[in-house]
């Protein structure tokens, strides 16, 4: 038998206070990192809960807060500075005391919504009792550090008390996607980041405004540490105003309804959103449902990463495990924090599995998540996160992939059956010196023209929003173009046949090449992955999207030519690839993690935007539906024939519907003789382990617990596989290291022969 | 009763089996892997994904890495309907997808009355779901 000591609360603050003064740094800490629940009742809660509340008048108050969201979110995309603000990569959240998030604006990401309770907690734990902090009436924290919370630390965020009567009743914050954060590459985003310290500002919560005045010392020492000092300025403000604004509205709010009502109105949300998504968890089959899927770089070089996904769903729990995923990587940029890896679920589950649900934390109460520590989606705190979307638009993408299966026989949805969303991040990042002789460093919006998956009903539509948030928009090019030195030389021109096939086709990207002008310097970098290993899957026998290169055109000046010889121009990535029209200049096609690079004037570098997955079986297209993207220039006249199999005339694009019916005919008995009865055929096809000429990185099949990984030594590169945990650190080398070593053997090769040859 | 599952399958709960629902054709135990009972092709997927521009002179062309990356197409026996793909590297174990507990399965659809519904979207409901190819 054990006996339990009673601590005394004196005695126990005493210890506390002694641990929490003896600690010399207050790191991200677990117990709250760890933990993406909302926290049980309060005994006062308990109390309030206890008694009558008109659900209706309930229901009010928390429309009034969301209006109250929603006026700060307008408030900032209006007048916001940073690119994310005018493009609705932004949010602003209403929370309890305790720091657990209830609601969010309407627009904006909504993966903030299961991100952003973690700082205030921490600010709970460690400031609101520390004499040299403090939380007061008029004070605002600020903070952008993913390893305490947030989706990545491109995103600041305000964070303000509201208090009621001297008590502490509620947190309100406002978050924008900033983008430039003084990180090793202009953007906020570097996708050659080599440590933690490549990543730029590393924000813990602290307070910049105390009791209503700006630490102008603080703010001084930010603006020297970014690319963009007005930036930083001019959105602190705007986004401590709108915060302001919603802490206006929430105690004008309890001025009419009455504190409890508004606590009551609170903890109802979290309450009720947990026990909807437990009814609907009960409706899914029970069952394990798994997808693998793969990135196939690190942003640096081409190497294999493996996202396994596995959801078991037991009555009204549901568990997402991620064990067997790549491990971290300690020099490179795309391990997410757990909490993003996260996100990424929360995005999946809010954006297309139950997108009518209120965004608030307890929405994944519900929800267990499995990973190895040590894992690209539960990195250390050492390892680089400064391009950690490349793994949360991974753990989005692969819960996306399972939702339709898991639902496709619950009678009631919330959401469509739905082919993946395109999911990588194609666009342009640049930085330098504008027009206006100021230094900028950022995004181009063009992220947000991600092709819709295809639908069990429809076809996806192309270029429609990016899968984080449904309401983002694209901006105006030529509004853009006052304020940045490059042109879009093509830009938001459909690709064609860049589709994800199937009886619905995938929504389709479009082209954008871009090229500087008139600037003293400028570069641009991309961060994306998928040109080697298509980016998304099809669903129920549609086809992925196909993969997407970067490709350049350096050594010339295009503005001279368009002067010049404009006829030599062509609208058209593929054409100028092909046809290379520019007589000297040197063409090139890359994988799409372009560490930042410098551009003279007028050359181009051109990428795509992805599409979203292909539905169902490609012989089930309807004819018409083929030869309308043919005409619409969506899809080329040979995969129309040689996906679809349609049967149509070129010319006329009429439809010979007897011989397109015979062909797929035809092409179904193919399918059936040239493939073989599974197990014949899984037993040549599977091998012990991944092909020798690709590096991997993950499980090997679905032993989850054995790591496959290529660990660079002073002998080179070994593969070994092991428990997670006992992995060596991985660090890879430059790959410019590789290449000098490569031309090195081959110079050192040809000069033996040539001696060779001289005797 | 048959429950769909996916646009091409349905599980038999009266005789515990994936069925397709082009064809009805028994695929595999409704306990088991339906891919255990489907034709599989190993597709290189530039013959999909072609290469848009000249693979004789790009590395990166728009065509998926044959050596990195395979489609593997699960075909229906009876009508060589598709009824997935898979992506994945060279010899990587194609993946159990769709692991159901056939008991829970009938329990949840005990009380049904009527036909079996189709849902595929929030207000897409297909009535007469069965053979519509
Ligand atoms: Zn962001
Ligand atoms: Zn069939």
């Amino acid at each position: 038998m054990t006996t339990v000591y009673e601590t005394s609360a004196a005695d126990q603050a005493r210890v506390d206070r002694f641990l929490a003064e003896a600690t010399m740094f207050l790191g991200p800490d677990p117990e709250i990192m760890r933990d993406h629940k909302s926290a049980p009742r309060t005994p006062a809660e308990e109390e309030l809960m206890a008694r009558e509340w008109d659900a209706n008048e309930l229901d009010r108050v928390r429309k009034r807060i969301v209006s109250g969201l929603d006026e700060a979110y307008e408030m900032m995309a209006q007048t916001g500075a940073a690119p994310g603000a005018k493009w609705g990569d932004l949010t602003s959240a209403v929370y309890s005391a305790g720091g657990d998030l209830v609601h969010i604006s309407t627009g904006g990401v909504l993966a903030f919504a299961s991100v952003l309770h973690y700082p205030v907690r921490f600010i709970n734990k460690y400031w609101i009792g520390d004499p040299s902090v403090g939380v007061h009436d008029g004070d605002a924290f600020i903070h952008n550090d993913a390893r305490y919370g947030n989706i990545h630390n491109t995103d600041q965020s305000i964070i303000l008390p509201v208090f009621y009567e001297d008590e502490l009743i509620a947190w309100v914050a406002t978050v924008v996607h900033e983008g430039e954060n003084g990180a090793k590459e202009p953007g906020g985003m570097p996708s050659s980041s080599e440590s933690a310290f490549d990543d730029g500002l590393r924000m813990s919560p602290f307070k910049i405004i105390e009791k209503g005045e700006l630490r102008r010392d603080l703010l001084t020492f930010l603006q020297n540490s970014v690319r963009e000092p007005a930036l930083q300025y001019q959105d602190l403000k705007v986004k401590y105003y709108a915060a302001q604004r919603i802490k206006e509205r929430v105690v004008g709010l309890i001025d009419e309804v009455g504190r409890d009502a508004f606590l009551v109105s609170l903890r109802r949300s979290l309450e009720d959103v947990e026990a909807e998504a437990r009814r609907r968890i009960s409706a899914i089959p029970d069952g394990t449902y798994r997808v693998n899927y793969f990135g196939d770089g690190t942003l640096r070089e081409n190497v294999m990463l493996k996202y396994p996904c596995a959801i078991t769903i037991r009555g009204d729990d549901m568990t997402i495990d991620w064990r067997g995923s790549a491990p971290q990587f300690l020099n490179r940029a795309f391990n997410a924090n757990l909490g993003s890896a996260k996100c990424g679920m929360n995005q999946g589950i809010l954006g297309f599995l139950w997108p009518d649900l209120p965004r608030g934390i307890s929405i994944m109460n519900s929800i267990e998540v499995l990973t190895h520590p040590g894992s690209c989606v539960d990195p250390s705190d050492e390892a680089p996160v400064g391009q950690s979307l490349q793994s949360i638009f991974k753990t989005f993408g692969i819960v996306q992939a399972l939702f339709p299966k898991m639902t496709f026989s619950c009678p009631e949805k919330f959401g469509s059956i739905i082919a993946p969303w395109f999911n990588q991040i194609n666009t342009f990042l640049f930085g330098g010196v504008n027009q206006h002789g100021q230094f900028l460093g950022n995004v181009c919006a063009d992220l947000n023209g991600m092709g819709g998956g295809a639908r069990a009903y429809r076809d996806g539509e192309p270029a429609m929003a990016p899968f984080f948030a449904a309401m983002a928009d694209l901006g105006e090019q030529e509004i853009i173009e006052e304020d940045v030195p490059f042109l879009q030389l093509i830009s938001k021109r459909i690709k064609r046949d860049n589709q994800a096939f199937g009886k619905y086709r995938g929504g389709m990207g479009y082209e954008i090449a871009v090229a500087a002008k008139g600037t003293p310097m400028w570069g641009f970098a991309t961060v994306s992955s998928g040109s080697k290993f298509p980016a998304v899957p099809g669903l129920f026998g549609g086809y992925g999207c196909p993969t997407i290169p970067l490709a350049k055109i350096k050594g010339t000046n295009v503005f001279e030519t368009l002067r010049e010889r404009p006829e030599l121009f062509e609208f058209d990535y593929e054409r100028l690839m092909n046809e290379r029209p520019f007589p000297d200049a040197h063409y090139s096609t890359h994988h799409l993690g372009m560490g930042f690079e410098l551009a003279a004037e007028g050359e181009m570098y051109m990428i795509c935007q992805g599409s979203g997955g292909g539905y169902g079986d490609v012989l089930e297209r309807d004819p018409a539906a083929v030869v309308a993207d043919v005409e619409a220039g969506y899809l080329s006249v040979g995969q129309a024939e040689n996906v679809y199999r349609v049967v149509f005339d070129s010319e006329t694009l009429a439809v010979d519907e007897e011989a397109t019916a015979a062909a797929r005919a035809d092409e179904r008995e193919a399918r059936r003789r040239r493939s073989r009865p599974y197990a014949e055929f899984v037993a040549d096809w599977v091998t012990d382990e991944p092909p020798a000429n690709v590096p991997y990185y993950g499980s090997w099949g679905p032993d989850n617990e054995r790591i496959w990984a290529t660990v660079w030594g002073a002998k080179g590169p070994v593969r070994l596989a092991a428990p997670m945990a006992e992995l060596p650190p991985l660090l890879l080398p430059d790959p410019r290291e590789i290449e000098v070593l490569t031309l090195r053997a081959e110079l050192e090769a040809a000069r033996a022969q040539l001696q060779g040859g001289g005797e | 009763m048959r429950i769909p599952m996916t646009e091409y399958l349905d599980i038999d709960l009266d005789t515990e089996m994936w069925r397709c629902r082009r064809c009805d054709a028994d695929i595999a135990p409704a306990r088991d892997d339906y891919k255990t009972g489907t034709l599989v092709y190993d597709r290189d997927p530039t013959e999909i994904h072609r290469p848009l521009i000249d693979a004789d002179r790009y590395e990166f062309t728009f065509a998926p890495d044959p050596s990195w990356c395979r489609i593997l197409e699960f075909s229906c026996p009876g009508c060589g309907t598709m009824l997935e793909t898979e992506y994945l590297p060279p010899g990587h174990p194609p993946t159990h997808d769709l692991e159901i507990d056939v008991d829970a399965l009938r329990a949840q659809w005990s009380g049904w009355q009527g036909p079996v519904p189709l849902t595929l979207g929030r207000d897409v409901q297909v009535t007469d779901h069965l053979h519509t190819h």
